[in-house]
């Protein structure tokens, strides 16, 4: 075990597994993170909790998750590389081991440009995929990225994201590759809606022998509106809607049902590639819909490890 | 080239109010080649505040002035007095252009007309484009000569990130991505094993992260 967190141990015994997300509140509430969290509790191994996500200032996914872990959810801490230097990050996911968590995402982050302060300086000192790299150090090694001796053990499980989505779409597999070299235990994908695109992602990913190095959990958003389907499709870099989709929730009376039932064909279908080891369902401002997605989706109970 | 953009007239307008004696002074190198602060633009910069202030009631003299270089105290040397005799001097010249009149002539009160933009090229007429950072530390041989720190949102070492689409970056439909780029040009050279390395973590002590840079050659020093 790299870490022993919960969502390692379900994915080291071969189950499906299923994490959800929650966004911070923008404001000081630990009583909203609770009530947030409780929706999603039972019906997921392990809880991702964004890092001032679409760069929009909230509470710090790292006090967010302590109160997760003081719940005995297991989250999945967000760290992107846009906010912090590489002291920062390093001084961060000590404070993290020492409160317990034991899974960390790592993101470049969206541009500040699409968030509340665009005027905002960026930092990038380092990259996602350093940034995997740093945290394999520490923990392998015992090291920080200067090569000083870290006192304590650094038990994390490192995730990257994916996109199969974005472009070139070629260089998708390799990027994906290089993720792993860099440290990789586990992966989330960006929204999958384009199942032929995922899938054919999937077969090269496999021709590569890359599903054997990594946990790959494909990610999921289930849509509210046609009005979210359509801003998402046009506005969200790196996101493909298929029309299909959309006109389906433009047809409906019952948009969000219809939006379940989208979500629940396409767990469905994402389930039947090969090498997919779980699903990551976004539903941020909309997690209390994650739990009937799950049980529909033949997904509960999770497993006890 | 520096390539810089005038500030906005009524900003302008307000650096000379508490002014009466103004010299616009322009600059023969990068500026001039840019069309922001050459001989041409001082003129017409003059033209604008003479006529704005005289609207405004205002009795100011605007002087007119271009030196081949205003990096370079030699040439600056040689307009010591006209720049004794203005209570302002309105550069046109980058941000180093202004720094060295201060430094030269301490007393001279010195106002920045132009915006120091960035490093870049003319990319057509009237589009410039940044290229490059300063950074200290070039790595264009391992990114097939396009970089990434000046050209990428995110000065990635490792890109594309995913929101890389259609060959343009997230911030900008305008905007194209440096690692989309980088990929190309190292696909059609068949150098793609290139970008499977991982480069490392850059040192940015050699950027302005390692506070205000300086160069010594000893081979030109004169003592």
């Amino acid at each position: 075990m790299k870490s022993g967190s919960n969502l390692e141990k379900v994915l080291t015994e071969g189950h499906f597994a299923v994490t959800s997300e929650m966004g911070p509140p923008k404001g000081t509430s630990a009583d909203f993170v609770r009530k947030t969290a409780e929706h999603l509790k039972h019906c997921c191994d392990a809880m991702n909790v964004t890092d001032n996500q679409t760069a929009i200032v909230r509470m710090s996914s790292l006090a967010a998750c302590a109160i997760l872990r003081q719940m005995g959810i297991d989250p999945v801490m967000q760290m992107v590389t846009r906010d912090r230097n590489r002291l920062a990050m390093q001084s961060d996911i000590l404070g993290a081991v020492a409160l317990g968590i034991r899974n960390l995402l790592c993101l470049t982050g969206d541009h500040q440009k699409f968030g509340n302060h665009p005027t905002a300086k960026n930092v990038h000192d380092i990259d996602s995929i350093q940034l995997e790299q740093m945290i394999k150090t520490m923990r392998d090694d015992g090291l920080f990225m200067s090569e000083d001796k870290i006192s304590g053990d650094v038990p994390i499980f490192i995730g990257a994201a994916a996109n199969p989505f974005a472009d070139p779409f070629e260089f998708r597999v390799l990027r994906l590759a290089k993720k792993i070299k860099a440290g990789a235990d586990f992966i989330q994908t960006q929204a999958v809606f384009d199942i032929p695109r995922f899938a054919k992602w999937m077969e090269m990913v496999r021709d590569q022998g890359l599903h054997e190095q990594v946990y790959i959990l494909a990610g999921l958003i289930p849509m509210k509106s046609v009005g979210m389907a359509r801003y998402m499709k046009k506005y969200v870099a790196g996101l493909m809607i298929p029309d299909e989709l959309v006109e389906r929730m433009a047809g409906t009376s019952d948009a969000k049902e219809e939006g379940v039932n989208i979500a629940c064909e396409l767990i469905e279908q994402i389930r039947d590639i090969p090498g997919v080891r779980g699903i990551h369902i976004m539903a941020v401002a909309w997690e209390e819909i994650v739990p009937g997605i799950v049980e529909r989706a033949q997904l509960l109970p999770r497993p006890i490890v | 080239m520096i390539v810089g953009e005038q500030k906005p007239l009524e900003e302008i307008k307000e650096l000379v109010a508490d002014h009466e004696r103004i010299l616009v002074l322009g600059c023969g190198t990068c500026v001039t080649v840019c069309f922001t602060g050459g001989e041409k633009e001082v003129g017409i910069l003059a033209s604008s505040l003479r006529m704005a202030t005289k609207i405004d009631g205002q009795g100011k003299v605007f002087d007119e002035q271009t030196v081949q270089r205003q990096c370079e105290w030699e040439f600056l040397d040689t307009i010591e007095e006209e720049i004794k005799e203005h209570d302002l001097i309105l550069s046109m010249a980058c941000g180093i252009g202004v720094q060295a009149i201060v430094e030269r002539f301490p007393r001279a009160r010195v106002a920045p007309a132009i915006n120091t933009t960035f490093l870049g090229l003319p990319e057509e007429h009237g589009l410039w484009t940044e290229r490059c950072a300063a950074c200290g530390e070039c790595v264009l041989h391992r990114t097939a000569g396009v970089c990434p720190i000046a050209r990428c949102a995110k000065s990635l070492m490792n890109g594309p990130c995913g929101g890389s689409q259609d060959g343009k970056c997230e911030i900008d439909p305008e905007v194209q991505c440096a690692w989309q780029l980088i990929y190309d040009r190292l696909k059609a050279q068949g150098r793609l094993d290139q970008m499977l390395e991982i480069m490392p973590a850059k040192d940015w002590s050699t950027s302005r992260d390692g506070g205000p840079r300086r160069l010594v050659r000893q081979d030109l020093r004169i003592d």
